[in-house]
């Protein structure tokens, strides 16, 4: 089971136009910190490590693992919301979807897949590696 | 350097009410302040200092953010501090106030708190929901449906992976606090709960369940600090605050550990003011809004090894004359009071009777000369205020 109902839609700012852009094309684009070369999210122009403007954009596989999740029933719905720990570092709040939650684990390998929110920008969740893999 | 001795807490107030659709919110801010300053035997006029948060009516309002509320109250100040930390903002109000007496900035300090999510029929989630997306993060996290249960939820899931924490470990806070509650005749919970009742409550958001939770109500509560002379003047129990620690936990770009709260610093930073060790704390009023907040706090505070908080709490161990530590013997958030879905304040206050051994009978932990309250404002599993202080009296 997925969102029954599409997810509200962000808010686009200059800071992060690219971000949505890429993810209408179906690919992961997070932000790059060029002083400490790490990858980090939400995106910001100024870096988080080192507090200076050196930052770039910089496409990420998309894979990762589960760190941690939670299942919210509610009116004949199921929503499953995740911290996803990305193979490049970072851990990206997200949702699961297209997948039976009762065998969601923390450690599950998960791929990125672009979903439709209510205005018709899409956005970034997680379903289980097709592999299958942990 | 140890706060001790710089002010005392010689005012303490929680507002009876659970329910207070009848009360207006600067009202209820009113009311309670009124009821420190009598707990104190100062009054309005002896106010120079006050100490609020968001939670004051009009706060929203352009051009008028704490102003309303010090017209309505009729103060006339010297000194104003709106160090807006969500629920833990009281906790570091009394740093804040211990500060700004010790500065000469005021003499008599009043801090209050309110709240009526009842009456307004709001509930955390329903305020997440109708946020508007001005937070950098907003727009990467409400899409996902982000609210209070669920990322609480995430938290206690971790421990549990990380550590093999049990839901009846987790339930065993709960069935504490009931304990507790059942003494207070002003709890909104005053029914003894069992393990198995919180194990088969509906599950909210897993692995929490309805009994995880706290619960909602309207009220509040207010505290008054004073300057040594003022408080030597007066004739009520010399409590005093030792050591204060205060730090905003946030999620640093995607590399955080989910279950090291801002408490870790704040915590340290009390206990090395004051010059005590957890070992040393008789009493500790522990932010409960949910059971997994007390788990992951005490493990944060050093009250036991990290990933050891569920065999800590479990089998009474928080629960007054019969554990090791004394937790939330008000009945906490969990059963007795979260009023304006901020705990902080009423943390504060039960420290205090505790302090005083105004406590129920039946919880007073005897001869309580040390206490330890702890608050963190905002989101365990995300970003937050944390504020701990611990308390004295001599």
């Amino acid at each position: 089971m997925s969102v029954q109902q599409l997810p509200i839609s962000p808010d686009i700012t200059a800071e992060t136009a690219a971000f949505w852009e890429a993810a209408n094309e179906g690919r992961l684009l997070l932000r790059r910190c060029t002083g400490t070369d790490t990858v980090f999210h939400p995106p910001r122009t100024i870096s988080p490590f080192t507090g200076l403007v050196e930052t770039e954009w910089s496409q990420v596989s998309g894979d990762g693992i589960i760190y941690s999740f939670s299942v919210t029933k509610r009116h004949g719905t199921e929503h499953c919301i995740v911290y996803v720990q990305l193979a490049e570092g970072p851990i990206i709040l997200s949702a699961l979807v297209d997948c039976d939650f009762e065998t969601v684990e923390i450690g599950q390998a998960v791929s990125v897949v672009f979903k439709t929110s209510v205005n018709g920008q899409l956005i970034p969740m997680f379903t289980p590696s097709a592999s299958g893999a942990d | 350097m140890s706060l001790k001795n710089k002010a005392f807490i010689v005012g303490a107030y929680e507002h009876p009410t659970r329910d207070a659709t009848d009360i207006p919110l600067a009202q209820l801010h009113a009311e309670v302040a009124a009821g420190a300053l009598a707990d104190a035997g100062l009054t309005i006029a002896d106010v120079d200092g006050y100490f609020c948060g968001g939670d004051v009516a009009g706060w929203e309002a352009p051009g008028v953010g704490p102003f309303s509320i010090v017209e309505y109250l009729g103060l006339n100040l010297r000194h104003l501090d709106t160090t807006e930390s969500w629920g833990s903002s009281y906790i570091n109000h009394v740093a804040h106030a211990v500060q700004a007496i010790e500065a000469g900035k005021c003499r008599v300090a009043l801090i209050t708190q309110a709240g009526r999510p009842r009456a307004e029929k709001k509930t955390p989630e329903s305020d997440h929901k109708g946020q508007r997306q001005s937070a950098f993060e907003a727009p990467f996290e409400l899409p996902y449906n982000m609210v209070v249960t669920n990322m609480y939820g995430m938290v206690a899931q971790r421990h549990m992976y990380e550590h093999g924490t049990t839901p009846e470990q987790l339930a065993w806070i709960k069935v504490a606090a009931s304990h507790h509650a059942q003494h207070n005749q002003n709890a909104k919970l005053r029914n003894i709960v069992t393990v198995d009742d919180v194990l088969n409550s509906p599950e909210v958001s897993s692995p929490l369940r309805r009994l995880d939770c706290c619960i909602i109500s309207d009220g509040g509560g207010a505290l008054v600090i004073a300057h040594p002379d003022v408080a030597k003047s007066l004739n009520r129990p010399m409590i005093t605050p030792t050591g204060a620690g205060f730090t905003v936990k946030h999620l640093n770009g995607g590399y955080f550990d989910i279950l090291a709260s801002g408490g870790v610093k704040s915590g340290a930073e009390a206990f090395s003011q004051a010059g005590v060790t957890p070992q040393d704390i008789q009493y500790a009023s522990i932010y409960d809004s949910f059971t997994i907040t007390v788990l992951v706090q005490l493990e944060n505070l050093g009250f036991c090894v990290p990933g050891q908080g569920g065999r800590f709490v479990a089998d009474g161990n928080l629960v007054s004359g019969v554990g090791r530590l004394p937790v939330n013997t008000d009945g906490g958030g969990l059963c007795s009071n979260h009023p304006g879905n901020r705990g902080g304040m009423t943390k504060m206050i039960e420290a205090v009777r505790q302090l005083r051994g105004e406590a129920h009978p039946m919880v007073q932990v005897p001869d309580c000369a040390l206490a330890l309250a702890h608050g963190t404002g905002g989101q365990l599993g995300a970003r937050h205020g944390s504020a701990t202080l611990i308390m004295e009296r001599v």
